[in-house]
């Protein structure tokens, strides 16, 4: 794969990612289309420019480690690895299929270049730190990416996690909070809101930065800034849309939790041409 | 008597400091071992460990669902690490990170639950652990191991190190017994016959051991002819030596400190009614919760002693007939 630091290529292939999840969740007629949408610039720019690795050596051991902590929204996930040459492109629509290496949530027994089984919410920032401890006491520079939900950061694991990057100063470690404001019973301000949320983090510790999570060259520019923070680890409370790219769905609960149907998908395409 | 000069059983450590020390010393081989704390160092003896390695210990505070998620972190970049809390609270408050994070993807990592049972006394039943090995039985790939002295826990928790998979360990506060001679040698999966026996079986883990050990004594001055075996892993069980006790004594009794509820007990009794079905009695902590009190009352109270294991012989040999 070749990676790009170009805007422009960058947002061509969020495009094409944008298609792949429509395509996937409407095959597989489940899935989270919207929250695998809102991620699709975070996860491309993370894949495509920013992650240190190499898909001829998924064990490649300095290689940068990624984990969606927020399992759900795996379709995101499954297309840009396999766009990236880890797993086939031809089969995605596989997805939630017996058998298939694209499982209904993340699952490294199928899918062995994942770097974590997820699915339970609240659990992936405390793997994360987990590895990040490990490089640090190899003396490694590899660092860890995990993305979480924004209703996922309800859990009260997640805050021990904080408090645990913050008290070790786990600084190889950037989670990205995909804050699109929709969770399965609705908007999150109204469920049990967050705010103000990179006040919270600041608190925990943590370098907070906020940026439009739609926004390629605020999300280069953040990650670049995470590795020069030392002493404590990142957070990028990135401001999405759920459903993002598809008008209909875009901001509309509806489309956590439900695969479009096959004239949804046809229009969705049509608008992502 | 031979049998009563080799079981001396004179009081040792408890399991969890003989777990605290042989962790240091599985530490000096390996580097790549480290511990994870729960704010519970000075109880689980994994301060030793800490002292020696300040670098290799994480402390998370009272926080036990990221405790195991950090581990599960580290085994996955190639740490071996052991993560020790009291039993109740790392099987309880983390139980699902230790079956997402651990054992569905088959992580490498080791817990040590100490105050199993109900022999941790004053405390009360919020801190005791009565139902771990039926939770850490129900964890597919788990090891799960339940040693009855210093001697087996040292030598297991080498083997735990040396193991590649999860492993939960079983570990008591009180000081127990010494049952094995320093020379015994130890696998995972495989039991010991303690003593031999043609009329009644005795399988027993942790502090029961001594327990069984004692009714064996006394069984044996009434004339019965008891075998006693140290079942030490109960996951995966070793089955061929409860086909051997199923088909040569033709009568078992269980012993643990445990709810008979998903225990060894009931792992036992599958392997007897898939082999060769016969007579079984079970000594275990029977539907309830204990209280506080001395370790001593509380194993009499809830019939944890050589003498329950004994009525249990009893009535196991009646049935028999």
């Amino acid at each position: 794969m070749k990676q790009t630091q170009n805007v422009e290529e960058l947002q061509a292939i969020s495009k094409r990612i944008r298609r792949h999840i429509i395509e996937m969740t409407g095959a597989a007629k489940s899935g989270h289309p919207g929250g695998s949408l809102s991620a699709v610039e975070i996860v491309v720019t993370l894949f495509f420019d920013v992650l240190r690795h190499d898909p001829e050596r998924p064990d490649w051991p300095d290689r940068d480690r990624f984990i969606l902590s927020k399992g759900h929204g795996c379709p995101v996930l499954y297309a840009v690895m396999a766009e990236c040459g880890y797993c086939p492109v031809d089969t995605l629509k596989t997805l939630r299929k017996l058998g298939s290496p694209y499982q209904g949530h993340p699952d490294k027994r199928f899918l062995p270049v994942l770097e974590a089984s997820t699915g339970s919410l609240g659990q992936g920032l405390s793997l994360a730190l987990g590895m990040g401890a490990a490089a640090r006491l190899d003396g490694k520079d590899w660092r860890v990416y995990v993305v979480l939900g924004d209703g996922e950061i309800q859990e009260g694991q997640i805050w021990e996690a904080a408090m645990f990057g913050a008290h070790h100063k786990i600084d190889n470690v950037v989670a990205i909070v995909d804050y699109n404001k929709i969770q399965l019973d609705g908007f999150v301000k109204d469920i049990m809101d967050l705010e103000p949320l990179a006040e919270k983090w600041r608190s925990f510790g943590w370098h907070a930065i906020e940026l439009d999570g739609h926004d390629i060259r605020a999300l280069q520019a953040a990650f670049a800034q995470a590795k020069g923070v030392k002493g404590k680890p990142t957070v990028i409370i990135a401001h999405t849309i759920k459903g993002k790219g598809v008008s209909f769905m875009e901001n509309n609960p509806k489309f956590h939790g439900i695969a479009p149907t096959a004239e949804e998908v046809a229009l969705a395409l049509r608008e992502l041409a | 008597m031979a049998v009563k000069t080799k079981f001396e059983l004179k009081l040792g450590m408890a399991t969890r400091e003989a777990f605290g020390k042989a962790l240091v010393a599985v530490g000096r081989d390996n580097r790549n071992v480290v511990a994870v704390d729960a704010d519970l160092s000075k109880s689980t003896f994994l301060n030793l460990f800490a002292k020696e390695f300040p670098e290799r210990f994480y402390s998370c505070g009272i926080a036990e669902a990221n405790m195991v998620g950090v581990a599960a972190g580290l085994a996955s970049a190639g740490k071996i690490p052991f993560a020790a809390s009291f039993s109740c609270f790392v099987l309880n408050k983390g139980f699902e990170q230790l079956r997402v994070l651990a054992a569905y993807p088959n992580v490498n990592v080791k817990i040590a639950g100490t105050h199993s049972g109900i022999s941790i006394g004053e405390d009360g039943p919020s801190q005791m652990s009565v139902e771990d090995i039926s939770l850490a039985c129900s964890l597919p790939g788990f090891t799960v191991l339940s040693p009855c002295d210093e001697v087996e826990t040292a030598a297991l928790v080498k083997l735990a190190a040396e193991h590649i998979g999860p492993v939960f360990l079983r570990l008591g506060r009180a000081k127990a017994p010494v049952v094995h001679a320093p020379d015994q040698t130890f696998e995972i999966g495989r039991s010991i016959e303690l003593t031999e026996g043609s009329d009644v079986t005795l399988i027993a883990t942790g502090l029961m051991v001594a327990e069984a050990i004692r009714a064996q004594e006394h069984l044996e001055s009434e004339g019965i002819s008891a075998r006693v075996i140290d079942m030490h892993t109960i996951k995966p069980l070793e089955v061929e030596a409860i086909r051997r006790a199923a088909a040569e004594t033709r009568a078992i009794v269980v012993a643990e400190e445990h709810l008979v509820d998903g225990g060894l007990g009931v792992r036992v009794a599958q392997a007897v009614a898939e082999i060769s079905p016969c007579p079984m009695e079970f000594v275990g902590i029977q539907n309830t919760y204990a209280e506080s009190g001395t370790p001593e009352q509380l194993l009499e109270k809830y019939g944890l002693t050589a003498r329950d294991v004994i009525a249990a012989a009893y009535r196991v040999l009646h049935r028999k007939q």
